[in-house]
């Protein structure tokens, strides 16, 4: 019995750990070793190696479009927060049986590709979309809004995609909560704000940490959305590789902001972990229901 | 003594949850300064008054007074109530002294009187030294003190225990009854305690009511409770008890009856109003049975029964006795040393007696 689940877990681990390596580790390798080479009409990449790419990053242009696309995708991630807070909450305050449905209606969208749902945006932001002909039919204006194509949809792109990301780490965290301590802090004479503000959000720190995060590090990756809504004016730092890639074929450019981005995104991950552990010290509550 | 004054008053209260009537038109008074305590099984509905109280739970029917003031409309936060949770809820992400001072800061207290006030109520349950630690570093008796700590620092007008006690070993449970007792004394605050132990109930309280499937059994003094239960029900909740089945022979004015008991005719006193040819059970504690040898004279009448098990207690002798009818009566008797009659052997044939008086005789209920 104890040597087929220690079996289980050598194979389980291993298998794990080899795919890990070939398909992340060996890739990310190869994107930092890119990004020190110098960029060869012919071969793609060459020698000799050199930080020239990480040099050239830095230009102001460069500089600009990164934090533009740290506010969209910050600007998302509040957003996200705002909307995803409240309808987590909402869910956990539903009946048991009912939780699970909402949480499957949630996650349904991920069976459409996300490029088709951003066309889908596209469609009813344009000129000649839903909103913009639903308002000139009531004759509240004459002539269509400039909404797609403006760092709006962008950001509302970001937020549509994303939201699931945020809510799904919210209720875990929300679900977890002990109503008992909700129960000592009302008895303890706060109402309702001041048991959100010092019992709920504190406890579900990890999870808005989380969702945040969850929020964050993929926005600014996402370059179909700002090339589909966005169009050439507001740029993410995703659509900036992708150029490199794709059109310019500058390669070790491309992978230096790569480097740069995963940079940053260890960057958060590393804070979010430590304000995890943080919060994990704190442990739990003794003795059955009140 | 001065006449108690009321402090609490829950009239006529109901609560049904779906099909379980959990709590049928309960009455009670609470007397202000009193350590009152909710004892009954579990589900019996204690916990549910508790709640009532701290405004946990909405009445069905009925109305709560506090000092003369309905409060049944009052929110948990705005009653001068405060809890020690059965589960302690201890902030898990607050200091012990956060988790303290958290009632004084809701309630808007001056800064400058938070810590000392914190601090006092720290001391007094002699975690003084644990202030900056988080709960998950204090062991269950140290974060059960904690809890009391932070309830009675808001200088309540009532506090509310449920089974407060019931999480901790046996040891330190009878040291935190001691404590609690102590600490009620000194803060002069009504304390009204949940639980389903008994001897905990005993041991602590001014008064009890005992309750059964959402409804009053008996309210009295624990000496009253123990030694005068009101029926079967709290005869046999509050400790261990013998039941015999009698039945009355003759009777006079005084509650005086003639029962007979066991084949035998006894004289018994009775609280309640029987008639000739009415069913009793006649209800004696362990400890006020007499067990004694067959040789030895016995000026009055007694019970001849078997020995079938004799259990060593170390404080007393429990000795089980089988009476012809087949029923058992267990003896609880404490050691006499200079008595070297005092051990049976089983199956030996021994005398059993009770103190004229003791005994309580209840209509008969299945």
């Amino acid at each position: 019995m104890k040597s087929s689940v220690g079996q289980f877990r050598f194979w389980a681990i291993g298998l794990a750990s080899v795919w890990l390596t070939l398909f992340v580790f060996f890739p990310n390798l190869l994107v930092i070793l890119t990004s020190f080479l110098t960029r060869d009409p012919q071969a793609t990449v060459s020698l000799p190696i050199n930080a020239a790419s990480y040099v050239r990053t830095l230009d102001l242009l460069y500089l600009t479009v990164l934090w533009d696309s740290l506010r969209m995708s910050l600007l998302a991630m509040v957003f996200c927060l705002v909307i995803g807070y409240p309808f987590a909450m909402a869910i956990v305050s539903l009946p048991k049986r009912w939780q699970p449905v909402i949480l499957f209606l949630v996650i349904l969208p991920f069976w459409t590709n996300s490029l088709v749902r951003t066309y889908a945006i596209q469609f009813i932001l344009g000129n000649q979309g839903i909103i913009n002909k639903s308002l000139i039919g009531l004759g509240l204006i004459d002539k269509p809004l400039q909404l797609l194509y403006t760092q709006f949809a962008v950001i509302l792109g970001l937020c549509y995609i994303l939201l699931p990301f945020m809510v799904l780490p919210l209720y875990s965290a929300l679900e977890k909560l002990d109503v008992r301590l909700h129960h000592a802090a009302k008895d303890l004479g706060a109402g309702p704000l001041s048991r959100f503000w010092h019992i709920t959000v504190p406890l579900t720190s990890p999870g808005i940490v989380a969702g945040c995060l969850m929020v964050l590090l993929p926005a600014m990756g996402m370059f179909y959305i700002s090339d589909l809504l966005g169009g050439a004016k507001n740029l993410l730092l995703g659509n900036v590789i992708k150029t490199q890639f794709l059109h310019t074929r500058d390669w070790p450019f491309g992978s230096a902001f790569s480097v740069i981005l995963i940079v940053l995104l260890g960057f958060m991950l590393w804070l979010y972990f430590r304000a995890a552990r943080f919060v994990s010290k704190q442990g739990g509550l003794n003795g059955s229901d009140f | 003594m001065n006449e108690p004054r009321a402090l609490l008053n829950l009239n006529n209260l109901s609560k049904t949850y779906g099909s379980n009537r959990v709590l049928d038109n309960f009455d009670l008074t609470i007397y202000d300064g009193e350590f009152f305590t909710l004892l009954g099984p579990s589900g019996c509905g204690k916990t549910t008054v508790l709640r009532m109280i701290a405004g946990l739970e909405d009445t069905d029917t009925g109305s709560i007074q506090l000092d003369g003031q309905d409060i049944g409309q009052v929110p948990a936060e705005k009653r001068p109530i405060n809890t020690v949770f059965q589960s302690y809820a201890l902030f898990p992400h607050m200091t012990v002294f956060d988790n303290v001072a958290f009632g004084l800061r809701m309630s808007g207290v001056a800064k400058a009187e938070i810590a000392p006030r914190v601090t006092e109520a720290l001391d007094m349950v002699r975690l003084g030294d644990f202030a900056q630690r988080k709960p998950a570093q204090l062991s269950g008796g140290q974060q059960q003190r904690v809890a009391i700590a932070r309830a009675v620092v808001n200088r309540p007008k009532l506090l509310l225990l449920d089974e407060s006690l019931s999480a901790l070993d046996y040891k330190l449970r009878q040291q935190m009854q001691i404590e609690l007792k102590r600490l009620q004394r000194k803060l002069g605050i009504t304390f009204v305690y949940v639980t389903h132990d008994q001897e905990e109930a005993l041991s602590m309280s001014d008064r009890v009511v005992v309750m059964n499937k959402g409804k009053v059994q008996q309210l009295g003094s624990p000496r009253e409770i123990y030694e005068q239960p009101a029926n079967l029900f709290v005869a046999k909740f509050i400790g261990e008890i013998n039941q015999l089945a009698g039945e009355i022979v003759a009777g006079d004015v005084n509650h005086e009856y003639e029962v007979k008991v066991e084949g035998l005719k006894w004289r018994l006193h009775a609280e309640h109003s029987f008639k000739v040819g009415d069913k009793v059970n006649v209800l004696l504690r362990p400890e006020d049975v007499r067990v004694e040898y067959i040789d030895d004279p016995h000026p009055d009448q007694y019970l001849v029964g078997t020995v079938v098990e004799r259990n060593y207690k170390g404080k007393t002798l429990d000795s089980l006795i089988r009476l012809p009818s087949g029923i058992e009566v267990i003896a609880s008797e404490f050691f006499d040393e200079d008595d070297p009659s005092f051990d049976y052997s089983l199956n030996q044939k021994v005398a059993l007696k009770w103190v004229p008086g003791w005994e309580v005789v209840l209509p008969h209920e299945v």
